[in-house]
C-alpha cells in the first residue's frame, strides 16, 4: 500500500487531527459532567420535551452507523469488488459512530452513573432492553467482520461474517426505529412505516458519511477516485435519498388520511413554526432536492467536490429530519381527552417551546468528536484506505458501464 | 403541616370518607378503614387487592387545587424550579372543554395506575414496575433517568427531577436524575390511610378503594354508574376512573 497517511512525514498532521477530535470529545464529556452535576435544569429539556438535541445527535450516529456498513455488505454479501475494498473503512466507521452514539445517549441519562444497573437489569419487554442486546452484538459482529477482512487466513469467513453483519444491522435499525414505533400514545410515532423508514434512512445517511470520509482520505493521500467508481457510488447515494423521500412521503400521506392525525400533520408541515421550516427548508430542499440536483445535473456532478457537497447536504437534511421527528413529535401536545381542549399548569394542550441549551449542543457535537477521533486513529493504526485496483477491475469487466 | 394537624385532618377526613366510601363504622370515631387495608410491615402487597380511584368531575370545582396542594405537602414536591416546565407535578388540575358542545369540566389528573402500564413495558431496567396490588411505581434506585417511560405515558403523568433535591419525606424517596409520578401515596395506603389528595378533597370528588373487592364502594359504583377510562381506546385498564366527562 502506498498510503501517505501512514508515512512519517504526515505525523504532525495526524496528531493535529487527533488532538482536535480529542478536544471536541473532551468538551462534550465535560458538558455531560456539568449536566450530571447540576441536573437537567441546565438544559432546555423539560417534562414535555423529554428527549432533546442529544438524542438527535445520538440517533443520527447510531442510524448512520448501521447504514454505513451497507457499503461493506454490498461487497461481502453481494460480492461486488468495488464495495469489498471499502468494507474495512465502512466497518471502522460503523464501529466508531455506534460507539459515539451510545456514549451520547448514556451521558444524557439522568443517572449516567448507573450504567452498570442498565447493564445488569434488562427488561426484555422494553425496546430499549432489546437494544441493550443489539448494540453490543453489533460491536462484536463488526470486530469479527473486520478481522475476516484483514487477516488472510480468515478471508473465507468474510462472506458469512458480512452476512451476519447485514442481518444484524437490519435488526439494529429496526430496533432503533421501534423505540419510536412502539410509542402508540404519541401521534408522531404511531405508524408502521417507521421501522422500514429508519432502515432506508440509515442507508442514505451512512452512504453520505462514507463518501465524505473517503473523499477526505483520498485528498489527504493526493489520490482521486476513479470516475466510474465515483459515478457508481453517487448513483447509489441518489437512490437512497430518493427512497427516503418515498418513505417520508408515505408516512405523512398516510397520516393525512387519518382524520385524527390531520392536526398533527398541519403542525409539522404548515404552522408549527420551526418544524415546518426544518422539514421543508432543511430536509426537503437541502437534504433531498439539492443533493439530487448535484448528483444528476451533468455539469454539476462532474465538478470536483460536488458529490461530497451532496453528501454534506444529505447529512444536514438528516439532522433537520430527526429534529422534526423527535422534538416536533414531542412538542405537539398529547391528546389525553380526544375531542376536548385542555389546559393546566402542566402545559396540557399547549405546544411546547424548546430551545436547546449550550451543554446539549456540546454533548452532541462531542459525540461527533468521539466518532471522528476513533476514525482518525483507526485509519492511521489499521491503514484502512480503500484503494481500487483499476486494472484488475477493468480486466474483470467490473467497471464496464 | 405539623404532625398534629396531619393527624387531625386525617381523622376528620377518614371519618367523612368512611361514611362516604361506605366503610363500616364499628363504634363512633372508629372505622374499619384502617383494619380493612393496613398491611403489616414485611408482608408483600397482595394480588387480592387492586387499589384505584373514582373521580367525579361533577363534584370537582374549577380553581380548587386542594388535592394538588395536599400531594405537594405529603410528598414534599415543593422545590423551587426556575423553569416551570421542569417542575415535577404528580397531580394537576386539568380544565377541559368539549369542542363540540362547549361543556366545561375540571378534574385532577395523575398516574392512572394502569393494569397494562406502557411505562412498565418500555422501561429498560425494570425500575418502572407495578405492584401486585396494582400500584405503579418507579424504583428510584434502579431508574437510570432515560425518560422512555415519559415518552410512553399517554397521560403525561410523569415528571423528571431536573435538579438536586433537599428536604425529602423519608417515606417518599425522590432524587435528581430520576423519573417519578403519583405513588397513590403507597406509604399511606400500606398503613391503612387514604392517599393525601383523596383525604384533602372536601367535595367528595375523589373516592379511593379496592377495585378487586366487589363489595367495596368503588366497585359497586363502577358496577352501577357510568364511568369513564381516560384514553380507553388504548386498552390500558387504568385503576383511576372518572365520572361526568
Ligand atoms: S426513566 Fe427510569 S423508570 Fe423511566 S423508563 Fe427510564 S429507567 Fe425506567
Amino acid at each position: 500500500m502506498t498510503t501517505i497517511l501512514s508515512a512519517r512525514a504526515d505525523t504532525p498532521k495526524f496528531w493535529l487531527l487527533a488532538a482536535i477530535g480529542a478536544l471536541v470529545s473532551a468538551i462534550g464529556i465535560g458538558a455531560a459532567l456539568y449536566m450530571e452535576h447540576h441536573g437537567h435544569s441546565v438544559t432546555g429539556m423539560n417534562n414535555q420535551i423529554v428527549w432533546g438535541l442529544p438524542h438527535v445527535f445520538a440517533i443520527f450516529l447510531v442510524v448512520a452507523a448501521s447504514g454505513v456498513l451497507n457499503v461493506a455488505s454490498i461487497g461481502s454479501v453481494f460480492g461486488k469488488t468495488v464495495y469489498k475494498t471499502r468494507g474495512m473503512l465502512a466497518g471502522l466507521l460503523c464501529f466508531a459512530m455506534l460507539a459515539a452514539g451510545l456514549v451520547v445517549i448514556l451521558l444524557d441519562l439522568g443517572r449516567a452513573d448507573r450504567i452498570m444497573v442498565a447493564a445488569t437489569h434488562v427488561n426484555i419487554t422494553s425496546v430499549f432492553g432489546w437494544n441493550m442486546i443489539l448494540y453490543p452484538g453489533m460491536f462484536g459482529i463488526v470486530v469479527v467482520y473486520l478481522w475476516t477482512l484483514m487477516e488472510k487466513r480468515m478471508y473465507p469467513f468474510s462472506k458469512p461474517a458480512g452476512f451476519a453483519a447485514f442481518i444484524w444491522r437490519l435488526m439494529l435499525t429496526t430496533g432503533t426505529g421501534s423505540i419510536f414505533g412502539f410509542l402508540v400514545t404519541r401521534q408522531a410515532y404511531q405508524s408502521a412505516v417507521i421501522a422500514p423508514m429508519f432502515i432506508i434512512m440509515s442507508f442514505a445517511w451512512g452512504m453520505a458519511v462514507f463518501m465524505i470520509v473517503q473523499k477526505a482520505m483520498y485528498r489527504w493521500n493526493g489520490m482521486t477516485l476513479h470516475p466510474q467508481i465515483r459515478a457508481r457510488l453517487k448513483n447509489l447515494l441518489a437512490v437512497f435519498v430518493g427512497a427516503v423521500f418515498y418513505f417520508v412521503a408515505i408516512y405523512h400521506l398516510t397520516n393525512l388520511y387519518f382524520a385524527r392525525q390531520v392536526e398533527f400533520e398541519r403542525f409539522i408541515l404548515l404552522d408549527g413554526g420551526i418544524f415546518p421550516l426544518l422539514f421543508w427548508g432543511g430536509w426537503f430542499v437541502l437534504g433531498t432536492v439539492l443533493p439530487l440536483i448535484l448528483i444528476f445535473t451533468p455539469a454539476l456532478s462532474k465538478m470536483s467536490g460536488s458529490v461530497t457537497l451532496a453528501s454534506l447536504f444529505v447529512i444536514v437534511g438528516a439532522f433537520c429530519q430527526l429534529y422534526v421527528f423527535i422534538i416536533g413529535g414531542e412538542a405537539f401536545p398529547l391528546d389525553i381527552f380526544p375531542g376536548m381542549t385542555t389546559s393546566s399548569s402542566f402545559f396540557d394542550g399547549q405546544v411546547d417551546q424548546y430551545s436547546p441549551a449550550l451543554p446539549e449542543w456540546l454533548l452532541g457535537i462531542g459525540g461527533l468528536g468521539i466518532a471522528f477521533t476513533m476514525v482518525v486513529v483507526g485509519v492511521r493504526v489499521l491503514k484502512f484506505l480503500p484503494e481500487d485496483n483499476i486494472a484488475k477491475l477493468q480486466a474483470s469487466g467490473a467497471l464496464a458501464d | 403541616m405539623s404532625a398534629n394537624n396531619n393527624r387531625r385532618s386525617f381523622l376528620t377526613a377518614s371519618a367523612t370518607m368512611a361514611a362516604g366510601a361506605g366503610f363500616i363504622a364499628i363504634a363512633p370515631g372508629i372505622s374499619l378503614i384502617e383494619v380493612s387495608h393496613a398491611r403489616p410491615a414485611g408482608e408483600a402487597a397482595s394480588k387480592a387487592n387492586r387499589w384505584g380511584m373514582l373521580i367525579d368531575s361533577n363534584k370537582c370545582t374549577a380553581g380548587c387545587d386542594a388535592c394538588v396542594k395536599a400531594c405537594s405537602t405529603e410528598n414534599r414536591i415543593n422545590e423551587q424550579v426556575a423553569d416551570p416546565r421542569q417542575r415535577s407535578q404528580w397531580i394537576r388540575k386539568i380544565d377541559i372543554k368539549d369542542k363540540a358542545s362547549g361543556r366545561q369540566h375540571s378534574l385532577p389528573m395523575m398516574c392512572q395506575h394502569c393494569a397494562e402500564p406502557p411505562c412498565v413495558d418500555v422501561c429498560p431496567t425494570g425500575a418502572s414496575m407495578k405492584r401486585a396490588d396494582g400500584i405503579v411505581l418507579v424504583d428510584r434506585h434502579i431508574c437510570i433517568g432515560c425518560r422512555y417511560c415519559m415518552m410512553a405515558c399517554p397521560y403525561k403523568a410523569r415528571s423528571f427531577v431536573h435538579q438536586p433535591l433537599t428536604e425529602q419525606n423519608p417515606e417518599v424517596p425522590r432524587g435528581i436524575g430520576c423519573v417519578e409520578s403519583c405513588t397513590l401515596c403507597v406509604h399511606r395506603v400500606d398503613k391503612g390511610q387514604l392517599p393525601a389528595c383523596v383525604e384533602a378533597c372536601t367535595e367528595g370528588a375523589m373516592l379511593f378503594g379496592d377495585l378487586a373487592d366487589p363489595n367495596s364502594e368503588i366497585s359497586r359504583r363502577i358496577a352501577q354508574e357510568a364511568t369513564t377510562q381516560v384514553r380507553a381506546d388504548l386498552k390500558l385498564n387504568p385503576g383511576v376512573r372518572y365520572q361526568g366527562i
